[in-house]
Formats: structure tokens, sequence, C-alpha cells
């Protein structure tokens, strides 16, 4: 029988170490089981898209920033394969779990908010990298690619991952019916990925269209990757990190604020 | 000491819906307890806001001394609970979806599997830990529920109706189950529509009615209160007349049945004498209704159509 006394501080941390843990690893579990649905389909995705772009069209295109257009693409295919899939896997999961009420058995337990939203953030981190391995496993098929700076390459891809699964959780949080996990996606995510540099250098934009692109938080992840990938970018890299990380910082707190209140989970 | 501790605990919905008025409840430790209530009467709601699924509006919850608005994850450490609805992912097994619970409540997985397989063992389980849980059967999943509650091994365990859909002999293996869970310190709150349930199982009880408890007890000193039982005979033979009966009041609903209103205070020897003397044999003799379920309807009035939810 349990103990009515609160528990120790260390026998606390050790507890919710598991909890956040259990969280984790259901997710990862959750993804990975359902592997034909969530891991192959960017890997073909992004073996088309090297495919057309790259092979078909990136001749005729020749050379961006002093790379092949191959090569110039690719880490923003990475980064959209990251993107999509950190936000796909938070927001039906979370918004999965709600619907079925099994978001419940969490919810019951002895689970602070905090570790709620850090339990399902890392899921979707760890999908958006598992992912991005993938992608550029598929991208080595078709192209030499050298990272010319690891830390640079890896904070951005775990900053991103992490933006956009604290993205998703706000979006499955406020979600009531299918149709609502997927406008974000469509109507939101898509567009600005496409527009955030993926397969253009913002120099070749008229002036205007340039400072609109700076709007797009998109464009500032795409080049800190193309930089710790390739050495290049449209953007100061300090510039692009401080972007990223005020977005996480602001989603972070959101999301936790939310949650403290219930939003969505809570009546 | 006190398991649950409810004080002016009020919940007013964002639509301007008051679910609970301010009720005040205890709970002992070791209690069986029933909370009954018709439709939409603020049980579930006081469940939700015991279990934090539910924001309180205003009042206090102390479950086993511990304020929930100081410490909640510290009293949700002794409260284990059974929804009403099957709330399990569909799509994971038996094993994951208990042992992942128990990770919920911070137990490593191995003291997890081992707390697990005792659960499941238990509640007839075990043979089925691998299956998907969407392909249990009703009862099964029920269990499932039971188990998943039980793994990290609550002082404090909510049911709310847990053989609602199953059949008779699940059932009773559940009432045997939860009567040996309380027998061994657990203490048990238990919502039903089954009102039998609650006079067999439970000692204490309260009833909830528009958001505030109209009767809180102990299931004898309720029982006590019924002022007539009726009882229904089958008769080894037919009846064409009735004889005069001055302490019963009688009446056929058909040759072999008879139906007998029996007042507080009167025996039923009185009446079995009184029958032998008209040559009338009984075959058999039961409650014409459950007996708290006619307190039940009487205390609740017009809410109690249907007793559930």
């Amino acid at each position: 029988m349990a103990d009515p006394m609160p528990m120790p501080q260390a026998s606390l941390k050790h507890r919710y170490l598991i909890s956040v843990w259990t969280i984790v690893r259901k997710e990862v579990t959750r993804f990975t089981r359902i592997w034909l649905q969530t891991i192959l389909p960017p890997a073909i995705t992004m073996a088309l898209y090297f495919v057309i772009f790259g092979n078909l069209i990136g001749p005729r295109i020749g050379e961006m920033q002093g790379f092949s257009y191959m090569q110039y693409i690719a880490p923003g295919l990475i980064m959209m394969a990251i993107i999509t899939n950190a936000y796909a896997n938070v927001v039906s999961s979370l918004f999965g779990a709600k619907f079925q009420r099994h978001i419940e058995e969490i919810l019951v337990a002895p689970i602070p908010n905090l570790l709620l939203l850090v339990g399902y953030m890392v899921g979707g981190v760890v999908r958006g990298v598992l992912v991005g391995l993938v992608v550029t496993a598929t991208a080595l098929c078709f192209t030499d690619l050298q990272v010319q700076s690891w830390p640079v390459t890896l904070a951005v891809v775990i900053l991103t991952a992490a933006l956009f699964s604290l993205a998703g959780l706000l979006n499955a949080l406020f979600a009531t019916k299918f149709d609502d996990i997927s406008i974000v996606p469509t109507f939101i995510l898509t567009p600005l990925t496409y527009l955030g540099g993926v397969f253009y250098s913002i120099d070749m934009l008229p002036v205007f269209w340039q400072k609109v692109s700076l709007g797009n938080p998109i464009l500032y992840m795409v080049n800190a990757f193309r930089y710790g990938m390739l050495g290049v970018s449209d953007i100061n890299i300090t510039t692009a990190f401080s972007v990223i990380v005020l977005f996480c910082v602001v989603l972070f707190g959101v999301s936790l604020w939310l949650l403290e209140r219930g939003a969505g989970l809570r009546t | 000491m006190k398991a649950l501790e409810l004080k002016g605990l009020k919940k007013v919905y964002a639509n301007g819906k008051t679910a609970l008025e301010g009720i005040d409840l205890t709970v002992n430790d070791g209690d069986f307890f029933a909370l009954l209530g018709p439709n939409g009467a603020g049980k579930s709601t006081t469940i939700g806001i015991i279990t934090s699924l539910v924001r309180k509006t205003a009042g206090t919850v102390k479950v086993y001394g511990i304020d929930t608005d100081l410490d909640f994850q510290g009293a949700k450490t002794h409260i284990g609970v059974v929804p009403q609805e099957f709330n399990f992912s569909l799509f994971e097994t038996v094993w994951d979806i208990v042992v992942n619970q128990a990770g919920y409540y911070g137990i490593s997985r191995a003291r997890a599997a081992a707390r697990a397989e005792s659960c499941l063992r238990q509640l007839a389980l075990w043979d089925k830990r691998m299956e998907v849980s969407r392909t249990l059967s009703g009862g099964m999943k029920r269990r499932l529920m039971i188990a998943r509650a039980l793994v990290h091994e609550p002082r404090l365990l909510i049911l709310d109706e847990p053989t609602a859909g199953v059949d008779i002999e699940v059932r009773r293996l559940m009432w045997d189950f939860l009567v040996d869970l309380n027998q061994r310190g657990t203490t048990v709150i238990l919502t039903t529509h089954y009102l039998e349930e609650a006079e067999l199982l439970c000692r204490n009880i309260a009833i909830i009615d528009h958001g505030r408890i109209i009767e809180n007890t102990t299931m004898k000193s309720l029982l006590a209160t019924l002022h007539a039982e009726t009882f229904v005979l089958d008769l080894a033979r037919p009846l064409t007349s009735l004889p005069t009966a001055g302490d019963f009041l009688l009446s056929l609903t058909d040759p072999t049945t008879l139906e007998v209103v029996v007042e507080k205070g009167s025996y039923l020897n009185d009446l079995f004498a009184f029958l032998s003397r008209h040559d009338i044999t009984v075959n058999s003799l039961r409650n014409k209704a459950n007996r708290l379920e006619e307190l039940f309807l009487k205390l609740t009035g017009d809410s109690a159509v249907s007793v559930d939810g």
C-alpha cells in the first residue's frame, strides 16, 4: 500500500523521469508500429523531389551559391520532412488520444503538465530526427552531402523539430474534429514551407518579396540548416538561431499555460 | 482516517450549467461506498474533479489528507479510477496499456511488469495480455480498466459503473474481486445503476441529485427507512378469490401469482401463518423491486427516470 506522506525529492525526480520516459516510449512505439504511414512516405516523397527537381530540372537551373541544384535543395527538403513529421506526430497522436479519451490515462496520473508537454514534444522530436535521417539517407543516393558544422546542424534539427512538435500540440489542444488537424498543415504549414527557401535563395526574389519572406519563420530554419550542411545561408546565422529559439520559448510557454488552464483536455 | 473529504465542492461549467451546488462528502479509509444518483445528478462531475479531469469552481478536495489545491500530484498517487466509458487505446495490447499506466505513476518497468502480471492474473486477463485491446469482449475491456486502475496499488479505487454491460458471470467475478480488494484494505467508491449491486457490496451510501447530496448514511440505516416492501409469491395452486387479510395488502396479478405488501413492523412469519390458515401453498418468494431501488426512486422523485450516467 502506498505511503500517504510526500515522496522525497530524489525519489520524486526519479518517478517523474520514468513518467516522461513512458510517454516518449509510447509515442515512439506508436509511430514505429505504423512505419508504413510515418517513416516510409517521406523517403518516397523526397526521392521523387530529387528525381524531378534534382535530376530533371536541376541541370537546367545550374549552380546555386556554388552548389549543384540537387545539393542546394537537399538541406531544405530534409528540413521540410523534419518539420512536417514532428508536427504530424504530435497533432495526430494527441488528438487521437483526446478522441479515444486515452489521454485520460495520463491526466489522472501524477504527472505535472510540464512533463506531459515535454513527453509529447520529445516524441515529436524523435520522429522528426528519425525521418530526417531516413530522408538524408535517401538524399545521399542522389548527391554528395558534406556537413560543414555538426553543432549548427544538430542544434537546428532538434530546435526545429521541438518547435513544430509544440505547434502540433497547440493544434491538437484546440482541435475538436479530424478536419481541424489537417487545416493548419494544409493551409499554413505547407505554403510556408514551400515559400521558406527550400527550392530557391531569396536573393532571387524582388526586394519587396525578399522582405515579405523574412516574415516566414521557416525561412530561418531552412537557411540555418543549409548553413550547417553547406556553409551558405540567406540569413545571418545568429539571427536565424535567435528567431528559432524565440519561437520555441514562446510556443513552449503558451503550450504550458494552456495545459495549466486545462484547455482542450480538462473541462 | 478519511480517504476522501469533499467540502463545499461546486462546479459551474462554461455554458453556465451548475453541476454541483457545493457538496460535502466524507469517505473513511477502508469503506466500500456507494455514490448513486440519476442521470446528470453530478456523480461523474464529482469523480472528474477528484481525478483532475474536471476543474472545480469552488470547494476543497482532500485525498488521504492531501489537499488537491496544494499537492494534486501527491493526492493522485493514492487514486485509481475506472471510468464509465472505455478510455484506452484501441491499438495497444493489454500488456502495454497496463504497464504504461504504471509508468505514468513513476513505477519502473521491472516493477510494473510484476504488478501488471499480478493484476492481469487476478482479473483473468493474463492469457489475453498480448491481444490488441479492441479485440477484447465488453467484459474483458471492463476488467482491463480495473487492472489498469490497480497497477499502481492505489489506496482509493473509484469505479464509475464498472459492471455496465457485462454478463452476470463476469459481474459476479468482479464483485468477488472488489470485495476481496476492499477486505485487503483498499477503499472503494462505486457508482452503479445496478442498485442491487450497491446494496450487496456497499456499507455506506450517498445519493446525489441536482448537484446536491440528498442522503448520506449507512446502507443499513437507509434500508431501515423503507416503510413497506412488496413481495411476489408464486403459488402452487391457482387462487380464484382473495382471502381478507388485516395486516397485509394482497393482490392477484394472475391466478398463481400473489403480491403482498408488508408494512414495516409486520413479520413474514405472520404472513406465512395467514397463508397456511387459508390453505395457500407458496412455491417461491421474491422482492417485487430491489429495496434500495424503491428508496432511490422515493428520494430522487422525477429525476430517477433512469439511474445511470
